[in-house]
Parts: structure tokens; C-alpha cells; sequence
């Protein structure tokens, strides 16, 4: 079996009084792709949040690779090697799609003010570099002779690919995907989960939060149900399928009722 | 650098290398062309800081003042040579910006604008109050010219001066927007969530903007006080603070060339408008104010829009 790459451990997160995630913890294994769904307001882009330091957790820990990432503020995150895309997109105004996939590269490459401002040589070289790199991911998610289009004058599909390619130029061991498929059309959508089976084979670990459930049974290894912040399921697609409880959450039934 | 920015640079540097034989070394287009670059160069630094960072300094004025001081007192009460007082005063405004910039720029929203009006106020106080050193509301006087291996730089040299060192900064400025930094800052501005998780520290990338801002003005306030040999406070209040800030907005915070251009206005601005005598002030106002209303982006922006409103009619 595979190394742990991401290990949760009792976390907590409430604001205020509500308790948005109460003792949950997950295990997600090194090479997996591992579906988080649940109803609205589960908890599932908190999570997120939580796991790329944008919202402290209240309580618990997060291991990543051994690592705690507690107190780590975001950009320290991702320089571990997590990145993510947003369930509303997330893209920069005012700047193409390869300059938002560059900017994955910022990360992986050092020019401060001085050597910028002034253009040495070395500076030159890394431009380049993270130039050719965000144009292989595009290539790599299909958007290559998208690359020079304002960013937000792609349309949705595009947008929430391009935010998945610029992830990918971070160079990242696990990504989270937060909802890739909403707005996608089936056609797009199928082509997702060709990709982020790819995504996977490049050795990538994907986290993936969905409600398109054909996507999630379609590629996850493994799925954890979430419902109001608590884990209720969790196992392979097939299983998952199955259990009672999570039938009942989604369809709002009794659950010892039958 | 792109190709648009190296031509307005070279016309711009023909305009003013021809300039002052074209005006017979006239001593008052001299001045007025040093003070212009002057607050080009300020103007340049804050439109970086608003435009790329998205903060506003209501006290840069403070740090033209610690660089014009530094270059003044130390020149006059401690005979040090106006080079070395120059780099001091660097460094100074530098440490100052860091130390007022740290606690503020990890807050989100306008309380750098707060922070900032404090501590120009501050600065103000002190320059007024420490006048062993910097001689008080009268003044600080007698301050030596800029030289270089004992030939003094003054007149049309200093003008030379002045322009080359804002051309230096405005390239160094166009590079930097066009580099890993210039995209992190942009991206900060688009979306800090997203700038976040792609590895950017936006508070740090924030501070080093508003520093590199700070210097700018202190070089700019150096040259200054070489200049005019005489510096009081009055000079470095809130006032000018506002009007620096002015300079960005109403030039544009698009480009870096939004500085420059609204440097250029409200510099040439009033002495054109000198002729009106008494209906300066409003002829003044007035036009601040619809340039405010019609072109809310700026000059730049707004004289850019119209010109490719009209190659568009044109064209059909």
C-alpha cells in the first residue's frame, strides 16, 4: 500500500456557533484520486479552505507528507506542493490565460524587484523557463491557442479548465479540485475525467469535490461522504453507492426509518 | 520593456535633451522641466504602489522630505558628500517605509491610507520641532549642489541629471512590471485568494512595492533639495501628499506611464493656467474635477479610449 500523503486528524472548524466540520478525519493515500461529496453546506469546500491555509481550523491537525501544516499561511502551502482550483472561479483580471498560468510558476522561481527591475541575465533564463512550462500545461489541458485570450473572456468551461492548468504549473504533489464539473457541459465533462485521470498518472494525488456523481464514481478510487461537517461514509464508489445513510442524506429520508 | 514603451521613451528623451538650447537655457522652463521630472519620479513609485499593489499613501511627502533632509542636513552640519547623503537617505526612507509598512500591509483594506496620514503628520511634526538639525519652520539653507569629482552640477546639467535618473527609474520600473514580481503584484489585485494558493505572499510582495515607492520619493527629494539649496516643511505636508497622489489618478494607474502623464499636467497645469490671474484656482479645480468625471480612469486611459473610439468609426 501506498504512503499517506495527507493525513487529517480530529479537525474542527466552527464560526461563531455553527459547527461548519466536528471531528473529522481522513486519510488520503499517495497516488489516489479521492472524492469528498455530500449535500450543500456539508463542509466540502471548508475542507478546502481549511487544507490550503485560508481559514484557520478551530481544532485538529493536518499532515502532509509528515509535515504539519498548522499555522502555515497559504502561500507557505503551496510551496509544499498543494494546489487548487476554486469552486467560483478564481482567475486574475486583466491578464491572459498564460500569465495566469504563470503565475503557478511563481512559486518555482525566484526573481525579486532587483533582479527584475534590472533584467540580469539569470532573470531572462527563469522567464523563459516558467514561459515554456505554463505553455506545456496548457497544451496539456487543451488550451494552447487559447493562451494569448484575456482570461476572463474565456467561456465558464474554459475558465474553470485553465484554473486546473494553472495549478498544475505549481508543480504539485496533491491537488484539490473544488467542483470542476459544475458548468461543464456532459461533453466536457467526460473529457474531465479523462484528465484528471491523467492528472493522476503525472503522480499527482487528487482531491476532488463534486456533485456530478457520474464524474466521481466514474474516476475516484475512493469516496468520503461528508454531512453537516461529519464523515458518514467512506470507501470505494461501489460501496458508496449502496450505503443507506448516504442515500438517506441525499434524499433526505429517515435513515433508520426502513 | 515592450516595444510602445521604448518609443514614448525616446521621444520623450528627444523632447527634453532639445529643449533647453530650443529655449535659450531660459532659466524658468529649466526649472519648471526639473520640477516636472521631480514629481515624475514620485508620481512613478505611487502609481507602482496604487496601481500594482492597490494601496494608497496619503504620506509620501514624508519620505520626499526624509530624503531631502538627510541630503540637507548632512551635507551642511556634517560637510558628508551629497553622494553619500543621497545613498542615507535611501536607506533611511527605505527602513522607514519597512517599519510602517509591516504591520499595516498584512491588514486587508485602506489602513495603509490611515497609517500613512499618521505618519506623514508625524514626520511633518518632527522636521518642525528638530531644528538644531533641520532648522525649523524657517528652514534649512545653503545646501551645496550636487557634484561629481568636484564639478558642480547645476542648470541645464542638473536637468540632464534629473531626467536620466527618472528614465532609469521608469525603465526599471516597466521591467519590473513586466516580470514575475509585476504578475504576482497584478494577480494580488485580481484575487488575493487565488494569488495565495499559487504561492504568492501577498502582504510581502505589497511591502516591497511600498518600499521601493518610498525610495523613489527620497531620490526624488534628494535632487530636490540640491536643487533649490533650501528646504522648509511646508514643503513635505499633507497637501502635497494629496497632490502627488493627484498626479496618479488623474494620469491613470493602468500603466506607470499614468504617473508621469498626471505628473506632467498638474505640474505645467497651474503655470499655464498663471494668465487667468484670478480665476486660476478655478480653472484649476475645474478641469481636475471633469477629467475626474469624464475620464475616471485617467487621461491616459481615457484619451487611449477615445482614440480607438474614433479608429473604429473611422474604419467603417
Amino acid at each position: 500500500m501506498k504512503a499517506d500523503i495527507l493525513v487529517i486528524e480530529g479537525l474542527e472548524k466552527s464560526f461563531g456557533g455553527l459547527c461548519a466540520i466536528g471531528g473529522l478525519n481522513l486519510i488520503v493515500r499517495e497516488g489516489q484520486i479521492k472524492s469528498v461529496i455530500g449535500p450543500n453546506g456539508a463542509g466540502k469546500t471548508t475542507l478546502f479552505n481549511l487544507i490550503t491555509g485560508i481559514l484557520p481550523p478551530t481544532k485538529g491537525q493536518f499532515l502532509f507528507l509528515g509535515n504539519r501544516l498548522n499555522g502555515l499561511k497559504s502561500h507557505e502551502i503551496a510551496r509544499l506542493g498543494i494546489s487548487r482550483t476554486f469552486q467560483n472561479v478564481e482567475l486574475f483580471a486583466h491578464m491572459t490565460a498564460l500569465e495566469n498560468v504563470m503565475l503557478g510558476r511563481h512559486s518555482r522561481s525566484s526573481a525579486g524587484i532587483v533582479r527584475a527591475g534590472f533584467r540580469f541575465a539569470g532573470m531572462q533564463r527563469e522567464e523563459r523557463e516558467s514561459r515554456d512550462r505554463a505553455l506545456d500545461e496548457l497544451g496539456f489541458m487543451g488550451l494552447a491557442e487559447k493562451a494569448e485570450w484575456d482570461a476572463l473572456s474565456l467561456p465558464l468551461g474554459e475558465q474553470k479548465v485553465l484554473e486546473i492548468a494553472r495549478a498544475l504549473a505549481t508543480e504539485p504533489k496533491l491537488i484539490l479540485l473544488d467542483e470542476p464539473a459544475a458548468g461543464l457541459n456532459p461533453r466536457e465533462t467526460a473529457k474531465l475525467s479523462e484528465t484528471i485521470r491523467q492528472i493522476r498518472n503525472r503522480g499527482i494525488t487528487v482531491i476532488l469535490v463534486e456533485h456530478d456523481m457520474s464524474l466521481v464514481m466514474d474516476v475516484s478510487d475512493e469516496v468520503a461522504v461528508l454531512n453537516y461537517g461529519r464523515k458518514i461514509a467512506e470507501g470505494p464508489p461501489r460501496e458508496i453507492q449502496r450505503n443507506r445513510e448516504v442515500i438517506a442524506a441525499y434524499l433526505g429520508e429517515e435513515a433508520n426509518g426502513a | 520593456m515592450k516595444r510602445k514603451d521604448f518609443h514614448a521613451l525616446w521621444i520623450i528623451a528627444a523632447v527634453i535633451g532639445i529643449f533647453p538650447w530650443a529655449a535659450g537655457g531660459n532659466q524658468y522652463f529649466i526649472s519648471l522641466l526639473v520640477f516636472l521630472a521631480l514629481n515624475a519620479i514620485t508620481a512613478l513609485g505611487l502609481s507602482l504602489l496604487m496601481g500594482y499593489a492597490g494601496q494608497i499613501s496619503l504620506g509620501h511627502a514624508a519620505f520626499l522630505g526624509i530624503g531631502a533632509y538627510s541630503s540637507g542636513v548632512l551635507t551642511t552640519q556634517y560637510a558628508l558628500h551629497p553622494l553619500a547623503a543621497f545613498v542615507f537617505g535611501i536607506f533611511l526612507s527605505a527602513g522607514i517605509a519597512f517599519l510602517v509598512g509591516r504591520p499595516t500591509l498584512r491588514l486587508k483594506g485602506h489602513y495603509m491610507a490611515v497609517a500613512t496620514l499618521g505618519f506623514g503628520e508625524i514626520v511633518f511634526i518632527v522636521f518642525n520641532e528638530l531644528s538644531p538639525f533641520t532648522g525649523g519652520p524657517s528652514g534649512l539653507s545653503n545646501i551645496p549642489p550636487l557634484s561629481f569629482w568636484g564639478f558642480p552640477l547645476e542648470g541645464i546639467s542638473f536637468l540632464y541629471l534629473v531626467w536620466a535618473v527618472f528614465f532609469l527609474l521608469l525603465i526599471f520600473s516597466l521591467n519590473l512590471v513586466n516580470s514575475r514580481v509585476g504578475r504576482a503584484l497584478r494577480a494580488v489585485h485580481g484575487s488575493e485568494l487565488a494569488a495565495g494558493a499559487m504561492g504568492v505572499d501577498a502582504s510581502q510582495a505589497k511591502l516591497q512595492v511600498f518600499v521601493l515607492s518610498a525610495v523613489y520619493a527620497s531620490i526624488s527629494g534628494s535632487l530636490y533639495a540640491h536643487f533649490l539649496a533650501f528646504i522648509s516643511p511646508n514643503a513635505f505636508g499633507l497637501m502635497f501628499s494629496i497632490l502627488l497622489l493627484m498626479m496618479v489618478v488623474i494620469g491613470g494607474t493602468q500603466t506607470v506611464w499614468g504617473g508621469f502623464l498626471g505628473a506632467a499636467i498638474l505640474t505645467l497645469l497651474p503655470e499655464y493656467l498663471r494668465g487667468l490671474e484670478d480665476f486660476e484656482v478655478l480653472a484649476y479645480g475645474a478641469i481636475l474635477l471633469s477629467v475626474l468625471l469624464f475620464m475616471p480612469q485617467g487621461v491616459l486611459e481615457g484619451v487611449r479610449r477615445i482614440a480607438s473610439g474614433r479608429k473604429e468609426r473611422g474604419a467603417r
